[in-house]
């Protein structure tokens, strides 16, 4: 599904990441943990296509095609969600409006027909109390004034919908509250499929006793340091990162 | 009989004695010659066999037309006009009408259908029964189409065009015309009086809710042809009426200008509420070609708790000029003006509104939302004034600009006058730019650059489009995406 080969990365002159290299298969969940600062989110923006980000070295296949080269909505079509760590509000356009032209724009980009309204009330609303988003919420603006917990449902809520084939879970489970976890993460486990891969970033072991990973990875400085099964992730809550930031 | 029919056979019914106008009159004639002179100004007046009230007007206004100067304060630019190499009259050129609606000249509606009229207007305009838009069509300088005549006269409601009016109607046009907006006011609307070539006309009567939303489709159709349109909307005590207007033209290389004059009037306890949507061509990417766009819209709000509301929708034209406004003179009376204004290429829109208050008590409300991108420059200019006697006035006005790309430009000028100290003015004003992270979220979800920034700005206009008749809506929400094509990358 996804082959990082030594990817290096540069934000204004910075280099950010310093030769990744990790690969997910079909229907695997990894999860990425490490220190503030260590690159997760960059690694995740570089995934999407973010422009601010120059890429020096290395190279990325999704599906065995040349990531790099698609534009960001390319990327999404082909089936690339991000699940933002900060999501962004979007004044007066209502989060049913929005839903709508990205499930029919991406629908367009891969030829298919758009969807009527009817067909796509029914899937938004079944989403929707799936993971407990209420309907007075889809008419409210994306995320203007949702709490925080209520921005991370949604994002959620939007990749049921895309049914995306590589979801990037940028610290989904920050700012969520002991139920609102437990939604999040039964929505997730949804949607595990033999077709479908996740990358989990998160800074807590407590996502991963719901989400069950299959590789857990440490990312630090740069770099994934330290990569192993579901109980590094154990043992990480357990000591900290420090003897991986040293290794590294 | 249909207008064509109508028009044709007056047209040759006029005995133009070719000599005295100083040119050969052709009967079958199309265009009146280029240029401006009495004798035009007779010509256009022959031709609509307007009584010799109607002549005098005009030529009262072509006389103080020439003592006149082309304003230059406001924030466009634009090469001098000859006003000597301009046609002033231009008929359809279909020779023989059709006996009914079916035998409409088939390029005609299919002109229709390129301007995205919804479907149920072309269903009116096919004759399908159950339809309920009213189509008043300005096609070039004479009304061809219009429908549904009979059923707004059972409530006593007038819609025709105005030439229709002049010699119907005479009392209250009379009565009306230049009541709002004097043949003396500006420039271009005194050369509006003296050449104006149709517009529509609408009466209600007093207590009367019309029974249907008024449209009136305006389009410029003929090479070279100055559009003077001219627009008449009178509400008697407790009337409503809801009217449309949406243009577009053509692709074309010559500049054309567009001098229209809307004058409304609302008695007691009327309501008027006018929505236009304007995509009239921009001209291409440098700006040539496209219409010049100097209107003057006005509203009186003549009678106590009486309302007129404007909601502009302003995406073509190279330059826009135009500042619908309202004047609160019934006490508790209320005016409104809500605009999207937007500016892509190298467009120049100076638009606003004027709220004058008379009245005690009256009240407005301005939420103006301008978008700027590509080389254009987006000036909002608005006036609230309130005069000595307008104890307890109100306005609250929104100024929200949006900038797309580093080499546009938007400005506000809000002008406040108030001469009673009881008068509450409130005025906010933002301006900002799409963030590239909202734009990366769009993308990332699986929208294009311009799918992206259609959706945003949708949503930065949310509440101007919710004034708007629901029929507008979705066809406005396309047109703001395709105005702004371009706009980036
Ligand atoms: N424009 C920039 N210029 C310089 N450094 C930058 C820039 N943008 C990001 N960085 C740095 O890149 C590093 C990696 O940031 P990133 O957001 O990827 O970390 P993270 O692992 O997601 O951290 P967290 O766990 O706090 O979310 C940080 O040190 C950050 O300060
Ligand atoms: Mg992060």
């Amino acid at each position: 599904m996804l082959e990082i080969k030594n990817l290096h990365a540069n934000v204004d002159g910075n280099e950010i990441l310093r030769g990744i290299n990790l690969t997910i298969k079909p229907g695997e969940v990894h999860a990425i943990m490490g220190p503030n600062g260590s690159g997760k989110s960059t690694l995740s923006y570089v995934l999407a296509g973010k422009d601010d980000y120059e890429i020096t070295e290395g190279e990325i296949l999704f599906k065995g095609e040349n990531l790099l080269e698609m534009s960001p909505d390319e990327r999404a079509a082909a089936g690339v969600f991000l699940a933002f760590q900060y999501p962004i509000e979007i004044p007066g356009v209502a989060t049913m409006t929005f839903l709508r032209t990205a499930m029919n724009a991406q629908r367009k980009a891969r030829g298919e027909a758009e969807l009527n309204t009817p067909d796509f009330m029914k899937i938004v609303k079944q989403k929707a109390s799936e993971l407990k988003v209420s309907p007075e919420m889809l008419k409210r603006p994306l995320n203007v004034g949702f709490s925080g917990g209520e921005k991370k449902r949604n994002e959620i809520m939007q990749m049921a919908l895309l049914e995306p084939s590589l979801c990037v879970l940028d610290e989904t489970d920050s700012g969520l509250d002991i139920d609102a976890l437990r939604v999040v993460s039964d929505g997730v486990n949804a949607l595990r499929s033999p077709e479908r891969s996740m990358l989990v970033i998160t800074h807590y072991q407590r996502l991963l006793d719901h989400i069950i990973p299959d590789v857990v990875h440490v990312m630090s400085a740069g770099k994934i340091v330290k990569s192993g099964g579901k109980e590094l992730a154990l043992e990480l809550e357990e000591n900290g990162y420090a003897d991986y930031v040293n290794a590294a | 009989m249909p207008a064509v029919q109508e028009t044709i056979e007056q047209v040759k019914e006029i005995d133009v004695d070719k000599y005295k106008y100083g040119f050969v009159t052709d009967i079958e004639m199309e265009l009146a010659p280029k240029g401006l002179s009495e004798d035009i100004v007779r010509f256009i007046s022959a031709k609509k066999e307007e009584p010799e009230w109607m002549l005098e007007w005009r030529l009262d206004a072509y006389r103080r037309w020439r003592t006149m100067e082309e304003p230059t304060w406001a924030r466009v630019d634009y090469p001098k006009i000859d006003f000597e190499d301009l046609y002033y009259y231009a008929a359809p050129k279909s020779s023989p009408g059709p006996k009914s609606l079916d035998e409409v000249d088939p390029e005609l509606l299919e002109t229709y259908k390129k301007l995205g009229i919804p479907l149920n207007e072309q269903a009116v305009l096919a004759g399908v029964e159950g339809a309920r838009v009213a189509v008043d069509a300005v096609f070039d300088s004479v009304s061809v189409v219009t429908t549904f005549k009979d059923e707004l006269a059972k409530s006593g409601v007038i819609f025709c065009s105005i030439s229709e009016a002049v010699r119907e109607h005479p009392e209250l046009v009379k009565k009306y015309l230049g009541s709002v907006v004097p043949s003396t006011d500006n420039f271009y609307a005194t050369l509006n009086a003296a050449v104006f070539s149709d517009g529509s006309f609408v009466y209600i009567p007093k207590g009367v809710r019309c029974p249907m939303e008024l449209s009136t489709y305006f389009r410029i159709n003929e090479e070279k042809t100055g559009q003077f349109e001219r627009t008449l909307i009178i509400a008697e005590e407790g009337s409503y009426v809801s009217y449309l207007e949406g243009c577009t033209a053509p692709m074309r290389d010559e500049n054309q200008l567009h001098a229209a004059v809307v004058e409304l009037v609302t008695l007691d306890d009327a309501e008027i509420k006018y929505s236009t949507v304007q995509n009239w061509y921009p001209g291409d990417a440098e700006g040539k070609g496209g219409i010049y766009n100097f209107v003057t819209k006005r509203g009186d709000c003549r009678g106590k708790n009486s309302k007129i509301s404007w909601t502009q929708v302003e995406t073509g034209s190279a330059i826009t000029w135009k500042y619908p406004s309202c004047i609160l003179r019934g006490e508790n009376s209320r005016g409104e003006f809500y605009s999207i204004a937007i500016s892509n290429g190298k467009q120049q829109v100076d638009s606003g509104t004027k709220m004058i208050h008379l009245g005690k008590n009256s009240s407005s409300r301005i939420i103006s939302k301008g978008i700027s991108a590509g080389r254009s420059q987006n000036t909002y200019r608005g006036l609230v004034s309130a005069h000595r006697k307008a104890a307890g006035a109100r306005n609250f006005t929104q100024c929200d600009s949006l900038l797309i790309g580093d080499q546009c430009g938007a400005h506000t000028v809000p002008y406040i006058e108030s001469k009673n100290s009881t008068a509450v003015f409130e005025h906010e004003a933002t301006t900002s730019k799409i963030s590239d992270d909202q734009m990366f979220y769009c993308q990332q979800r699986g929208m294009s650059d311009e799918e992206a920034i259609a959706l945003i700005v949708n949503g930065f206009v949310r509440d101007v489009i919710q004034q708007l008749p629901m029929e507008f809506m979705a066809e406005t929400q396309k047109l703001i995406g395709i105005s702004l094509e371009g706009s980036v990358g």
